[in-house]
């Protein structure tokens, strides 16, 4: 399922997390990652999660990606409760309607940007002429025209970065999970990925939901919330784009 | 999705092209020693029947005692147990007495060890050999014992040399014989023993001057129609265990060996070795497995991280599997053809070597390819399967 261009205005529920719970290990040695969060977001969101080491924003994170499943508590993406889906469902979710961003860029080694933005398309299953169309147009929309050839070894942090948001991006995903995208940048480089991001966001309607430790990285987004101890400490919405 | 796995897997086999040829080199080794010893085992196999079936078509020989482990010793034949067999005995050939024993030949200043056999002209006929010059023996030659022979090219060549043979005297231990005919060449036998090397004197003559008895050793039989072989070789052996007084309760004391039996006797061995060997070269392509496998989880552990971003974006678990196990089964199988290609090579330089035939043997060749990449597939599945089961927010927190 794609999202439509016309779908910019925060429209309907497409994240829904009712009292969850992670915890791992048992025991004395139980860790209790969250308290019982309840978070939801609509359909066009550009969301900031910030809160400190920790606070078990990651947790939730993984949890929103469909990477891991709640203790207690459900999780409902589109209508649809992940927490009881096997491995490879929850699989097929991601592939389908998700886009990650890492802290670390997480490119594979020694294959090429072009490569790099088309795997997503490859488990897709699409031919490769379709492949090699997509991802040209999705390194052109992150200013990497000249740079398909290149291997992540030749290309800087922040031109990496667009590789990679590049790549989450080519299946037009419902949402663009971002974990810390600018951390490993310096601030010039962070806010032109940050106005990439919000370029998608406004241009596509991508829902994008990004953990940062940053404010100035935050102020993009329109809406914050802030993680404590396990739980949303608080949740703040902007009625002014950045 | 096996197109695009065979293509990764071919790029990250390139990629560590030093260390991925090292890890395939037991199964290139597995490989071409299955190969090398089945192709240079039948050549073996195909030589010896082929040097069998110059012995004399449809043959069965007659030798005192029986074949196998617990040959024993038994009386010899008499010249009257092969009259009896061509006598009694319907649909033969040829009905050929024979006793044989090594001595020196000598003519003028040369002389050569060979050996001399006491035969009928019936010989000629059971061994298929063809007169080249002269003759065979006369009725009188073989009735009186006379002093004459018939030689092999091997002999000539040595005690000749360029001469004509016939009628010439050469000397046997203490009695000399005049040349009378010269055997067409037949060149190596059975076992490598070369054919043409003989002296073949008349029955009488070989027993009143060469042995000192009236032994037969073996009776050579040629039997008319190859069907009718079994026929014959169960009257054969009617007959004698008539004429050597066995009663029921007895085994025979004799063996009556037909070519076929002849052959299995001598690629028995050749079989044993093909079989010894071949076990070692299964070792090796398990070895081999092993060394896969190894440097597969090593692959998997280096990997890691990639395998943790193909799982986020959506990769199942199966098709990460595939991806490792069409690494394991290429790296096998390209093991296995360079293990082919090497097996051929060898093979027909060998075959050159030791003289046997070059015999290509497309099944083998094809079940060395299938097993090394059922190799891949077994030793290759478990470090797949480690990859394929990876947590995906582990692996990419892995450094």
């Amino acid at each position: 399922m794609t999202v439509q261009a016309s779908d910019t205005a925060a429209g309907p529920l497409l994240i829904e997390v009712r009292g969850v719970t992670k915890v791992y290990g048992t025991g004395s040695a139980a860790v209790h990652a969250l308290r019982g969060v309840d978070l939801r977001i609509e359909k066009g969101e550009f969301v900031a999660v910030m809160g400190p080491s920790g606070s078990g924003k990651s947790t939730c994170m993984n949890i929103i990606g469909c990477l891991d499943t709640p203790t207690s508590g459900t999780y409902h993406f589109q209508g649809v409760e992940v927490g009881a889906l096997a491995r490879n469902r929850r699989a097929l979710l991601r592939r389908h309607y998700l886009g990650f961003v890492f802290q670390g860029f997480n490119l594979l080694n020694r294959t090429s940007a072009l490569e790099n933005v088309e795997l997503p398309l490859v488990y897709r299953g699409e031919p490769a002429g379709e492949r090699h169309t997509k991802a040209r147009r999705a390194l052109q929309a992150v200013g990497l025209t000249d740079w398909e050839d290149h291997t992540p070894g030749e290309l800087s942090g922040g031109q990496q970065q667009r590789v990679a948001i590049a790549r989450a991006i080519v299946t037009q995903p419902a949402v663009l999970l971002a974990d810390e995208p600018t951390g490993n940048l310096d601030s010039a480089r962070g806010r032109e990925i940050m106005e990439l991001l919000t370029a998608f966001n406004r241009d596509q309607g991508i829902t994008i939901v990004m953990v940062t430790h940053e404010a100035d990285m935050a102020a993009y987004a329109k809406r914050v919330v802030r993680f404590m101890d396990g739980k949303v400490a608080s949740d703040e919405r902007y009625a002014v784009e950045a | 999705m096996v197109g695009n796995a065979l293509l990764l897997a071919l790029r990250a086999i390139r990629r560590n092209a030093m260390r991925s040829f090292l890890t395939i080199l037991g199964i290139v080794i597995g490989v071409a020693a299955v190969i090398i010893m089945v192709t240079l085992g039948s050549g073996a196999t195909v030589q010896v029947t082929e040097q069998i079936a110059s012995m004399g078509s449809n043959l069965l020989m007659v030798v005192p005692g029986q074949m196998g482990p617990m040959r024993g010793a038994a009386a010899p034949f008499k010249i009257a147990d092969a009259d009896a067999i061509g006598r009694d005995i319907g649909g033969l050939n040829a009905v050929a007495p024979a006793a044989s024993k090594s001595v020196t030949a000598i003519f003028a200043n040369e002389n050569w060890s060979t050996t001399v056999a006491g035969s009928t002209n019936d010989y000629f006929t059971a061994g298929n050999w063809v007169i080249a010059q002269g003759r065979t023996f006369t009725v009188s030659e073989l009735r009186a014992g006379k002093a004459v022979c018939v030689i092999g090219e091997t002999v000539r060549k040595e005690l000749f040399g360029g001469q004509d043979p016939l009628g010439s005297k050469l000397r046997l231990k203490n009695f000399s014989c005049e040349v009378v005919g010269l055997l067409e060449a037949k060149g190596q036998g059975a076992m490598g023993r070369d054919q043409d090397d003989t002296i073949i004197v008349p029955l009488r003559t070989f027993q009143r001057r060469v042995a000192g008895n009236q032994d037969v050793t073996m009776i050579h039989v040629s039997v008319r129609d190859s069907a009718a072989i079994e026929a014959a070789k169960s009257a054969i052996e009617q007959l004698l265990r008539e004429r050597r007084h066995l009663p029921a309760t007895e085994e025979n004391d004799f063996s009556v060996l037909d070519t076929r039996q002849i052959t299995q006797m001598l690629t028995s061995t050749t079989q044993v070795l093909t079989a010894l060997l071949g076990a070692v070269a299964a070792v090796s392509l398990l070895v081999g497995g092993i060394g896969i496998m190894n440097i597969m989880l090593v692959s998997v552990t280096e990997r890691t991280r990639e395998i943790g971003i193909r799982l986020a974006i959506g990769a199942l678990e199966r098709e990460v599997l595939l991806q490792f196990l069409v690494e394991a089964v290429a790296l096998s199988s390209l093991g296995g053809v360079i293990g082919i290609i090497l097996a051929l090579l060898a093979s027909v330089g060998l075959s050159n070597v030791l003289q046997v035939p070059f015999v290509f043997n497309p099944g083998i060749v094809i079940l060395a390819f299938l097993f090394s990449a059922a190799v891949g597939v077994i030793f290759g599945y478990f470090p797949a399967q480690k990859a394929a089961r990876l947590d995906p927010i582990d692996a990419l927190r892995h450094e």
